[in-house]
């Protein structure tokens, strides 16, 4: 797995994309210096977001305040056209809590990773277990993806990398009870953060949404905060249906953030800009590569930089 | 799924309606109102545009003129141009050559590609009767080729086992070997979900396809997927003779305008799409069928297969007997119909499909599996003699079922007069019987709180 074409968020990674000068891709050439606004250069723009997943919606909001802006002759150049638009996006995404809440409290915090099939929550749990242990945290994971064929194999590789403690059943267990027992486990064991890795689902499926909502409840028996954070893992090249997603999960057991995933590629997540603006739900982490340390913190700049960076 | 499109496509046309002709003016507005849900569908914009253009062009050429009316003119122009982009019937796989055959699959992380090589092995058993071997190069994920294990024995396929420490390629040589040995008809490859801008992974991917040689090179796309699946697509098909698209995570309310992004893109056929996670939720892919319900036109085909696929065929004809008597109908069979009905995947999943009824809801359809286990609640409160002589519950019968099922009098009056209703109803559909008979039963079966 090495030597990976830079691709948009490759960007980002490398740390690059943090100010203006220093912009790649087509949107430079496209706005910056540039000295006639016309309809064409709005037209490219709202290509470039809608090609960002950013959806109709917000798109229409970003390029409204952009043109109502330019008739007011308030945008004179490419570069202030570029400021503009990058202080919108920012306005939504910026502000709100972005980093975890996991007060030391003599108990553990539960941090539940939920999501649809294959979004990347079990490799989730595994980075960001080892990231709570590099910040001194004792970490154990909960395996309460009991459906899938080898979900609990697949944490179990990840809590021996990471050399802490996993509690799994068999297969066709209840979830819920896993929780539990791993609350249980981790209070008598004096841990800090147990995080727990749920099945996926899909979000119109109303048996499975309840028994998240059962895994929560169960779990608030053993700790009446819990869960601690209940994090939405997001697959960055979802469409508009991320929207859709957050919304029923958040029903099911109440979001407390989401973590956008597989940024290395050339998805570029845009959807979060709907989800920031309809459910205020803040980005906590992103996903940029398959190393542990590819789970960053969230940093508005950068990711608002890295998008406006891409091909349109 | 699709809905959403089909809902907007709907209001698009329902503006165009009333008006004299079609001109470049309200074929504009009718194109945007297209472009938006499209765009909302998640279809890439590319295709959109080119899309857009197509349509624009049949709508001004000649073809109008001759039609019936303008609306149903530009319907037509948009539904004709969509089957077009989708492509023709599904063609299955192409299982030729030498024993084994090998299918390849290959895709994003996440996709869904080895729930869809254990579902793939499960139909070509199955329907095909095909001896078939699996095995896997993932080795990156940990437990992936564990997970892969697992499911053909869930399935009773073979599968090949290499050695830890082998390489991808390295597997892939063993397992045809492993195939041949077995005399398996069909090897089903397994591949590590890779990034397309991954240039060593994508070229392993190219090695792999060069050992496997491989009759088909299925590229496995998530459902949910945004205006990305146009990259996605274009690079692999790029890096792989593609021969086909499997579509996952259908079962969603994503609007799947990937569907039409990466079939417009690769040009190559999409051949199933997976509804659910069980492993016979695997569907062959019908491009017209769907087309016709991104137009709210119905899909009664789909519906009428969902229907005999999971009704237990004895207790819908011995319901049937009773319905084709005009008597004997009982709150017991009643009760028994709306769990078939569930079991189809409840009232808004059947509603989806009827033609003329494109436009139910979220919200009017879970208003309607609300009701469905109110009415299931009150059933399950009554005595069984109750169930099967309603007409003996009256006052105090009535607050004890109420009470025992959570519901007012009120609730429980109204499944009473529901359910005379009914059976006059089932008499008169009784006298053209069979299944038509307990088809119309269910539709006349509406709760009576729910407003369709």
């Amino acid at each position: 797995m090495t030597e990976k074409s830079p691709g948009l968020f490759g960007r980002l990674k490398a740390g690059l994309g943090r100010t203006r000068a220093k912009l790649g891709g087509s949107l430079a050439t496209l706005i910056v210096g540039r000295k006639a606004i016309d309809a064409e250069l709005i037209e490219e723009l709202e290509a470039l977001l809608l090609g960002a997943d950013i959806g109709i919606e917000a798109t229409g909001v970003l390029i409204g305040d952009l043109e109502s802006r330019l008739s007011r002759n308030a945008l004179r150049d490419g570069d202030a056209v570029y400021a503009a638009l990058r202080e919108g996006m920012l306005g939504i995404l910026q502000g709100g809590e972005t980093t975890l809440e996991l007060p030391s409290r003599g108990k553990p915090n539960l941090i539940m990773l939920v999501g649809v099939n294959g979004a990347g929550k079990t490799t989730t749990a595994g980075k960001l277990a080892r990231q709570l242990q590099d910040q001194g945290r004792s970490v154990m994971l909960a395996a309460a993806d009991t459906f899938r064929a080898a979900a609990v194999e697949q944490l179990q590789s990840w809590g021996e990398r990471n050399r802490i403690p996993v509690i799994a059943q068999h297969s066709g267990a209840d979830p819920a009870a896993v929780v539990f027992d791993a609350m249980s486990a981790a209070a008598a064991r004096g841990l800090d953060v147990v995080i727990a890795d749920t099945s996926g689902r899909l979000h119109t499926q109303g048996n499975l949404m309840a028994e998240l909502t059962k895994i929560a409840r169960v779990a608030r028996k053993a700790d009446p905060e819990a869960p601690a954070e209940c994090l939405l893992v997001l697959d960055a090249g979802v469409g508009q249906n991320g929207l859709a997603q957050a919304e029923q999960f958040g029903q099911a057991v109440g979001l407390t953030g989401v973590v956008l995933t597989k940024l290395d590629g050339t998805a570029r997540g845009g959807v979060i800009f709907a989800i920031r603006k309809k459910l205020d739900l803040p980005v906590k982490y992103i996903g940029v590569g398959e190393s542990i340390d590819d789970l960053r913190p969230f940093d508005p700049e950068a990711f608002v930089d890295a998008l406006l960076s891409g091909e349109a | 799924m699709f809905t959403g499109l089909s809902e907007r496509l709907a209001e698009s046309f329902k503006k165009l309606q009333g008006r004299g002709l079609l001109s470049e003016e309200n074929i504009q507005q009718a194109l945007r109102d297209v472009r938006v849900a499209l765009l909302e569908a998640d279809v890439a914009l590319p295709v959109v545009r080119q899309f857009l253009e197509q349509v624009k062009e049949r709508a001004l050429g000649r073809e109008v003129v001759k039609s019936l009316t303008p609306d149903q003119a530009f319907i037509k122009i948009v539904n004709d141009e969509l089957v077009a982009l989708m492509g023709g019937q599904s063609e299955g796989l192409n299982l030729t050559g030498d024993s084994p055959s090998v299918v390849l699959v290959a895709g994003l992380q996440g996709a869904g590609k080895t729930t869809t090589v254990g579902k793939l092995a499960r139909w070509l058993m199955q329907t095909q009767g095909l001896r078939v071997m699996l095995s896997s190069g993932d080795i990156y994920r940990p437990a992936a080729i564990e997970q892969l294990r697992l499911l053909a024995e869930q399935v009773g396929a073979g599968f090949y086992q290499a050695d830890t420490g082998s390489s991808p390629v390295a597997i892939a040589q063993a397992a045809v070997e492993a195939a041949q040995r077995n005399q398996a008809d069909v090897l089903l490859f397994d591949s590590a979900g890779r990034l397309h801008v991954d240039d060593a992974m994508m070229g392993e991917i190219k090695q792999l396809h060069a050992v496997l040689k491989p009759t088909e090179t299925l590229f496995v796309v998530d459902s949910m997927t945004g205006q990305d699946a146009a990259n996605t697509a274009k690079a692999f098909d790029v890096a792989l003779p593609l021969s086909g698209v499997v579509l996952t995570k259908m079962d969603g309310d994503a609007r799947g305008g990937a569907a039409l992004s990466v079939r417009q893109i690769t040009g190559k056929p999409i051949k199933f799409f997976g509804t659910g996670e069980k492993l016979d939720a695997l569907e062959v892919f019908h491009p017209d069928r769907i087309v016709s319900r991104i137009l709210g036109m119905g899909d009664v085909v789909s519906l009428v297969e969902k229907v005999e696929r999971t009704v237990d065929h004895e207790q819908a004809e011995k319901l049937a007997r009773k319905v084709k008597r005009g008597k004997g109908f009982d709150l017991d069979d009643f009760r028994q119909q709306i769990g078939m009905l569930n079991s189809m995947g409840g009232l808004g999943s059947m509603m989806k499909m009827l033609p003329g009824m494109p436009n139910v809801g979220a919200e009017a359809s879970a208003a309607g599996a609300r009701e469905m286990r109110r009415i299931e609640a009150i059933i399950n409160s009554m005595t069984a003699a109750e169930r099967h002589k309603p007409e003996i519950i009256k006052g105090s019968r009535k607050r004890r079922i109420a009470s025992g099922s959570g519901t007012q009098v009120q609730d429980v009056n109204r499944l009473l007069k529901q359910f005379i209703q009914m059976q006059k109803m089932m008499k008169k559909a009784g006298k053209r019987g069979g299944m038509a008979g307990l088809m119309r039963g269910m539709g006349g079966k509406l709760p009576p709180g729910a407003r369709f």
